[in-house]
């Protein structure tokens, strides 16, 4: 423990606060977007849900680029800072929370849109039938019964936040203390030839992640055989 | 048409009125009719010829324009309001299980039971009567087929509802569970006086069940009337049918001790039934299929058959080209109940019958379909209550 650098530490800190930050707020949002999706017949559904998915295929770097325009002091981004007295977004935490949501959005979304296709219309069917509002039977039955769709969503959210390297790159810009989270201070330990340093981080990078999917899965376990 | 009366339509007291006018993928739904808000009126049917989506219609599953649904004197659809499911006071039994997965059983029952309102149906009658007490803290992944529908209907029972609308509920049961559930319907309608839709494409089931009856064909509701009327309607098809059969309320009227038979009365005649001894008084409903009824011109003198009876004949309705079926009505001059008789032509030529011709009934077989406790409310009350506890204390 000890041997770990401050610098280290920072880091650490500041990555699990972003990753724990995102993905409260990818739940928030993806949700009723989820929902959304799984039950619109629309085409704008469609429409909208190849959008969200649009971080899959681009290079992560194409849409820090485009957030860097956006969220920069002549974007739309650097009006709604000035609210605050703010000049830009951009190499912020603020803005680093803004690409990361977007960034890991579609593992979010696609996860609960799905086990809300699984569940079916059945359940809220009957719930409606025993006198629950759409709004209640939404809580007490469509989230109960999506439960798995959630905890993957959650683990696949967190991890692919940890996981950006490309996108924090460009909109944080590896500034210490406020936006050099875990990836980038790694690359800077490759780019500095300290390999003592890039050990500690990836070694303790893959076990963070191998327990925190073990721990998720547990989880799950025990939830599952506790309800049959 | 349709469209002008929805207009001036009111939701009648006591009556169940349904108008739904709809095409509906590969058949045209026309389904008009009323019966009375009491009792049960079973949809009769073949599989996929629409009864479910009136049933959904009913419950406001389904949003049919220029529809109208009118219950007991509530209006819950016409042209110009729809009342959502969740606020119609409906009770929906759905053909497939459909427990909540994630809640204990009594989270299960409670989890349509209004708050703050009083309630006229107790939680504590419900679980004696369906005898799931047993079963609350349970999952309903551990639960038999029988406990999961009784549950089913618990749930529904609790959530107050005006009107029960059950859709196959013995589809996906297994003939032990069927026959269980079967019973406890019966019971049901006598504990808790609720007004049931009930859908079946089985006639077995409604003869047990059904006060009156809806047959619908192709999505298009044929003819809507009173069980008995209807089975003996020689305009339409239940009477001309190969598995024909009436179901005829009788009375108790005493028991041979000697021989083990219960007498019964129907209007116009008194038949002799092996059975169990019931005090007179006791509503029985029997079931007499045309095939065990015989027809003789004159009074049989030697004869095994208990129960032969004077009839008129009031109509022949061709079935094959071997054999007819023919409607009596029991008792001189055939204004007793009516029952049908299956018999081949070769006999109605040789016998030398004709329409109003007077015969005598020779009746071979008669089954009880209910098997109920006296009428006596204080009895009936815990009869089916420690039944259904002895039952699921045995499961």
């Amino acid at each position: 423990m000890g041997r770990f650098s401050t610098e280290i530490w920072q880091s650490l800190g500041l990555t699990i606060e972003l990753a724990s930050l995102t993905t409260l707020i990818l739940l928030i949002v993806g949700t009723p977007l989820a929902w959304w999706l799984a039950r619109s017949k629309s085409f704008w559904a469609e429409a909208v849900a190849a959008l969200i998915a649009l971080p899959l295929v681009l290079p992560p770097t194409v849409i820090g680029f485009y957030l860097l325009v956006l969220l920069g002091p002549s974007g739309p981004g650097g009006l709604l800072a000035s609210l605050w007295g703010g000049r830009t977004f951009a190499f912020t935490f603020a803005g680093l929370v803004v690409g990361s949501v977007l960034w890991a959005l579609p593992f979010v979304v696609q996860p609960i849109r799905n086990s809300f296709v699984t569940i079916g219309n059945r359940p809220l069917e009957v719930a409606a039938t025993l006198r629950a509002s759409p709004l209640y039977a939404f809580f007490t039955v469509a989230l109960p019964l999506a439960r798995p769709g959630f905890l993957t969503a959650a683990v696949l959210g967190f991890s692919h936040t940890i996981g950006a390297f490309g996108l924090v790159l460009i909109i944080g810009g590896n500034i210490p203390g406020r936006t050099k989270v875990v990836s980038a201070l790694l690359f800077d330990y490759v780019q500095a030839s300290r390999w003592r340093e890039a050990n500690q981080l990836a070694g303790g990078m893959v076990m963070f992640a191998f327990a925190v999917i073990i721990l998720l899965t547990l989880i799950e376990k025990c939830c599952g055989t506790r309800r049959t | 048409m349709l469209r002008n009366e929805a207009h001036v339509r009111t939701a009648t007291p006591g009556r169940i009125e349904i108008a739904f006018k709809r095409q509906l993928g590969s058949f045209p739904l026309d389904a008009q009719f009323s019966v009375p808000a009491k009792g049960v009126a079973a949809i009769f049917g073949p599989p996929g010829c629409g009864k479910t989506t009136i049933a959904r219609c009913i419950a406001g599953l389904e949003h049919l324009p220029d529809a109208f649904c009118g219950i007991d004197g509530e209006l819950w659809q016409d042209e110009t309001m729809f009342r959502p499911p969740h606020l119609r006071p409906i009770g929906y039994v759905f053909q497939e299980e459909t427990l909540f997965p994630h809640l204990t059983v009594q989270r299960n029952l409670l989890y349509g039971t209004p708050k703050g309102e009083p309630m006229l149906i107790v939680f504590e009658k419900v679980l004696a009567f369906l005898g799931i007490a047993p079963l609350l803290d349970r999952s309903p992944a551990h639960l038999a087929g029988g406990e999961r529908q009784r549950v089913v209907i618990g749930r529904a029972l609790l959530s107050q509802p005006k009107l029960l609308v059950m859709d196959e509920p013995l589809a996906a049961l297994d003939r032990c569970a069927k026959r269980e559930i079967l019973s406890l319907l019966e019971c049901l309608q006598k504990q808790f006086a609720l007004p049931m839709i009930y859908i079946s494409h089985d006639m077995a089931d409604i003869e047990r069940l059904a006060d009156h009856l809806v047959i619908t064909d192709h999505g298009t509701v044929t003819a809507a009337g009173p069980l008995h009327v209807l089975q003996t309607d020689p305009a339409l098809p239940l009477a001309a049918s190969r598995e024909a059969a009436v179901s005829l309320d009788a009375v108790t009227a005493g028991y041979d001790r000697r021989y083990g038979l219960l007498i019964l009365s129907v209007k116009g005649a008194r038949l002799l039934v092996p059975a169990a001894p019931l005090p007179p008084g006791v509503h029985q409903r029997l079931r007499i299929a045309a095939s065990d009824v015989s027809l003789a011109r004159e009074a049989p003198l030697a004869n095994s058959m208990l129960n032969v009876f004077p009839a008129r004949i009031k109509a022949c309705l061709p079935l094959c080209p071997g054999e007819l079926t023919l409607l009596l009505g029991l008792g001189s001059g055939g204004s007793g109940a009516e029952i049908l008789a299956r018999i081949t032509r070769f006999s109605f030529d040789t016998l030398g019958l004709e329409n109003g011709m007077d015969v005598f009934a020779q009746i071979e077989g008669v089954s009880l379909l209910t098997v109920s406790g006296p009428p006596l409310p204080a009895i009936t009350a815990s009869t089916p209550a420690e039944d259904a506890g002895q039952e699921s204390a045995a499961a």
